[in-house]
């Protein structure tokens, strides 16, 4: 893992900074990418160091599901709840614990890009808001978000093999 | 048919049963008449030809009398005999779900093979000889593509994708481990044989081996029959049927090879090199076959949007053409099926009407359960009727080798497997995996097919083969569902796809894209998402008609379940109850978050709308069934047009102005009391669309007859209409801490006018209502609504009632 952050870190000041990330081309013609990017760097940091780069790669480990034990499951960084929890900070930029309608169009707007209508993302936007908000405050909180992914397998989605 | 599949009380299936059994019984009747009349007729025509002879010669004596009643079977022969059998296989069908219970015992399958037995027995019993119904050519040509199709149109290829891996390596390695285990102990058991052994002995290796090549493949029609039952999770389904699928490929390039070396004789490592060298180019050769149709296929469909009587048959025809296609060149048909279903789909269906989409389904549906039908009846009266050599030894060690032939390859891949997989297989998944690997009718086809010249032993193959097949379909059939409930595998989920699913799961596969690019790992999402840029760049460009080429993913999502809730709304009556997920009720709820500045009048409103809620579903309701009943008379005549795609473009313009309500409800608090400005949208939308004025949001959508156009989209606010009531009811609650009493003045007097009108009044008389309190500040706003009624209004009844009287 070392080997990958050293090779990111093409300035070898031992911390990775925006410029950085922003050199791998996928990750700008990624939709997200720049969310993506924002998360590396926590709390308005603008380096990031070894250990924090690990720490949220863990996430994307593979989740193991034979273990047995519930409670040790919830304290891994790569269990169900925190990949969940990582991905809701992805849609939650401002960080007030839920998803705004606002910030679901920010999404789908950065997801569906020009090809569609504004009326389009607002239906969309909508739509999904009427389905997971369940205490009707308009915005979906955490515990709504993990709800509405109940059926999916995220432990399959949100993991890299390469990260074992 | 039978009233008793309508209804469910146990007398009603009783007597539906008898029925069907009295049915089948004179249908089993007239079969073995019309089996011993085709027998008998042959003398009867020399007779008649006979007669006709003698009669010319001496015609001017004795005049042949004009046949007014002539039994003629022989031209009718042939088609009688599939219709009876096609008959026979859906009363059977019929029959079984009229038993009670019996169903959830024992499966389809089992009973359809009973069914044949019992069939071929009664025909034996009369003393004709049973039909050689299972003739190799019937079964391959047209009584297994339409279950291959159908299983591949409707192939899940997301979870197909992600587990290639795993069920190429279950169909390749798993197949070729099955044949060249049994194969080779058979032929030593053979070998070593006591004094039976002077038979067994004869059998050579190579054709060991290519027996065991015949009955090591999964068929996948036993497969789907047994799996479809029980409801296992995604999972695990998608591994058993696409192994059963895949390893045709391998079947193919085995049965070819050894019987060709069993022809010839010798073997060489060169045949040996060549033949791994086939199995590739078997197995790519028809997913290329395969997937050039679907791209002609999807190409086709493209231009249809003229014709769209015959789009289900260019579906159909470019699959079969397909198949027949990789069959002339030995390659893989059933590959090349798959391929060919799986790569048209997303395509045509952006292209085709919602009816053809309909049309394929269950056309189908249909023709693939018929054929499986056929396929297990066929296969007990072959039983009855084909030739066999019973040899205790052979079938014996044959059944016993296969089972653990395919517990040891399952455990034994799977421990291989799991090295790769992020998800791993568990135990429990590997016994189901195992005992989900059902023989069928391929094989027994295939056993068929072989040549009595260079195979003596075939008898004593067709039996092994077919107490096999009976081994896996009946005890491990009837098994697998209490097995399943034991051990508590997971279940299928049954649950629709929510819009949030979807685009949770998209930005999900962004972020791991993002994730992987940062690793520099080139896995599994990176090369998805480059597909998916392809596809986007430049397949969809040239293969979907106009302007849907440009739409995302998610957006064809969307429009889909907004079109499945209008048919919804419009088949459940309208509106009854308010379906929580129904954008429209967007306006009540933005009203509650605002206490913070109106407290109290804010909280009046919700409470009071309950209760005139229910009076306003009622008037609309009467109303929704007028106009229902509208909709239904003339149906016949909108042929051409679509209505329920021509209402989408009117449930997106109704959104939009429900969004304009919004804006305009913000910017109005202070008018909270007198909100008459609401009203405005849905009914100028609906006054626009009645005049006639296409909407240019889905052009390509307006089917053909551009005279039709208008007034079927006029006509099409109907069904989208039965929106409109949910719209009607939440803007109607806004209004009504004004105008609470005013509802009930008008309730009366507007009830008999909105009886007599439709829906077209409601509008009007809700400025009257608004008028009442008018005075202070909406002077503007209802002469708004009467300004943008009036006109349109009445014209848009005249039209609709012009255009629509033939």
């Amino acid at each position: 893992m070392f080997i990958l952050f050293e090779s990111l870190d093409r300035d070898n000041r031992g911390c990775l900074s925006p410029d950085d990330f922003e050199a791998l081309g996928g990750l700008a013609m990624n939709p997200i990418g720049g969310r993506i990017m924002e998360a590396f760097f926590s709390s308005g940091q603008d380096t990031v160091d070894f250990s924090s780069f690990v720490r949220i790669l863990a996430h994307f480990r593979p989740t193991d599901r034979n273990r047995n034990k519930e409670g040790a499951q919830q304290e891994l960084p790569s269990s169900r709840t925190r990949k969940l929890k990582f991905a809701f900070q992805l849609y939650d930029m401002d960080r007030d614990g839920k998803i705004s309608r606002e910030e679901l169009l920010q999404v789908l707007r950065a997801m569906l890009g020009l090809q569609v209508t504004e009326e389009q993302l607002q239906s969309i936007a909508e739509r999904a808001i009427q389905e997971a908000d369940l205490d009707k405050d308009d915005a979906i909180s955490f515990d709504e978000f993990k709800k509405s992914l109940e059926k999916t397998d995220i432990d399959t989605k949100m993991s890299v093999s390469f990260l074992k | 048919m039978p009233s008793g599949t309508v209804s469910h009380g146990a007398s009603g299936r009783l007597r539906g049963l008898f029925l069907v059994m009295v049915l089948v019984f004179l249908e089993g009747s007239v079969f073995t008449v019309a089996v011993a009349s085709s027998d008998q007729h042959s003398p009867t025509t020399a007779h008649s030809g006979g007669h006709k002879a003698t009669d010319h010669g001496s015609h001017n004596n004795t005049g042949k009398a004009f046949p007014v009643l002539d039994l003629n079977y022989e031209n009718v022969r042939v088609p009688f005999e599939i219709s009876l059998w096609v008959l026979l296989a859906s009363l059977m069908k019929l029959g079984f779900h009229l038993v009670p219970h019996l169903s959830n015992i024992v499966p389809e399958s089992c009973l359809l093979i009973v069914v044949g037995l019992l069939v071929g027995g009664i025909i034996r019993g009369t003393g004709e000889t049973v039909p050689p119904v299972m003739d190799s050519k019937l079964f391959f040509y047209i009584l297994l593509p339409p279950i291959i199709l159908d299983a591949g149109y409707f192939l899940p290829i997301r979870p197909f994708m992600e587990n290639l891996g795993t069920i190429l390596i279950f169909a390749v390695v798993g197949t070729l481990w099955n044949a060249f285990f049994v194969g080779g102990l058979l032929y030593g058991v053979c070998q070593i044989g006591t004094e039976t052994s002077s038979i067994l002995s004869r059998i050579g290796l190579l054709q060991c081996l290519l027996f065991g090549s015949i009955i090591s493949a999964v068929d996948p029609v036993a497969v789907l029959a047994v799996f479809e039952e029980i409801h296992i999770n995604e999972l695990l389904h998608i591994l058993v049927f696409g192994e059963s699928l895949l390893n045709d490929a391998v079947t193919v390039v085995l049965y070819h090879l050894f019987e060709e070396f069993s022809g010839i004789g010798s073997v060489t490592l060169l045949k040996g090199f060549l033949g791994v060298i086939s199995f590739f180019v078997v197995a790519l050769g028809g997913v290329l076959v395969g997937v050039l149709y679907g791209i002609l296929a999807a190409f086709t469909s493209r231009f249809t949007s003229h014709t769209r009587v015959i789009e289900p048959l260019f579906v159909f025809l470019y699959s079969y053409m397909a198949y027949l296609s990789a069959e002339i060149f030995h390659l893989s048909g059933i590959m090349a099926l798959i391929a060919c279903g799986a790569v048209m789909r997303p395509y045509v269906e952006a292209n085709i009407s919602h009816k053809s989409h309909t049309t394929i389904k269950y056309f189908l549906k249909m023709w693939s359960s018929v054929s499986e039908t056929l396929i297990f009846i066929f296969l007990g009266v072959a039983t009855v009727a084909g030739p066999h050599d019973w040899n205790w030894t052979f079938v014996t060690v044959t059944v016993i080798l296969c089972l653990v032939a395919r517990v040891i390859g399952v455990v034994g891949l799977t421990f291989i497997i799991n090295k790769f997989r992020i998800v791993k297989l568990t135990t429990k998944d590997q016994f189901i995996i195992a005992y989900g690997g059902l023989r069928g009718a391929i094989a027994f086809s295939l056993g068929f097919l072989l040549k009595k010249e260079h195979f003596p032993e075939r008898e004593i193959f067709l039996t092994a083969i077919i107490t096999v097949i009976f081994f896996t379909v009946f005890v491990q059939g009837m098994t697998i569902k209490p097995l399943v409930e034991l051990l508590a595998v997971k279940k299928k989920q049954e649950a629709k796809r929510s819009i949030n699913e979807e685009i949770h799961t998209q930005f999900l596969d962004h972020l791991l894209t993002g994730i992987e690019d940062i690793c520099g790992h080139y896995g599994h999402h990176h090369w998805k998402d480059k597909l998916n840029r392809f596809n986007k760049k430049y397949v969809k460009k040239c293969l979907i008609a106009g302007e849907r080429s440009k739409e995302p993913q998610l957006i064809a999502f969307y429009h889909k379940m907004e079109m499945k809730q209008a048919i919804q709304l419009v088949e459940s009556g309208g509106g009854i109850k308010m379906p929580s997920a129904v954008p429209s009720t967007v306006s009540m709820q933005n009203i509650q978050p605002r206490p913070p500045t109106k407290p109290a009048p804010e909280r009046a409103i919700p409470q009071l709308s309950k209760n005139k809620e229910e009076e306003i579903r009622k008037i609309l309701r009467t109303n929704l069934q007028r106009t229902r009943q509208r909709l239904r008379s003339y149906n016949r005549h909108t042929l051409v047009a679509d209505p329920y795609e021509d209402g989408l473009s009117d449930l997106f313009l109704k959104k939009q102005k429900m969004f304009q309500i919004e804006k305009k409800l913000k910017e109005m608090n202070t008018y909270l009391t007198v909100p008459a400005p609401p009203p405005d949208s849905p009914t100028m939308c609906r006054a626009r669309l009645a005049s006639g004025k296409h909407t240019d949001f889905k052009p390509d959508q307006v089917q053909k007859g551009n005279k039709m156009c208008s007034d079927p989209q006029a006509y099409s606010i109907k069904p989208a209409s039965n929106k409109v009531p949910m719209i009607q009811v939440d803007l109607a609650s806004p209004q009504s801490p004004d105008s609470v009493n005013l509802l009930d003045e008008f309730g009366q007097a507007n009830q008999q006018e909105e009886e007599e009108q439709g829906l077209m009044m409601k509008p009007p008389s809700r400025p009257r209502e608004a008028k009442k309190p008018s005075e202070e500040d909406e002077a503007k706003d209802p002469q708004k609504l009467m300004r943008c009624l009036s006109d349109p209004g009445p014209s848009a009844d005249e039209d609709e009632d012009g255009a629509f009287l033939p």
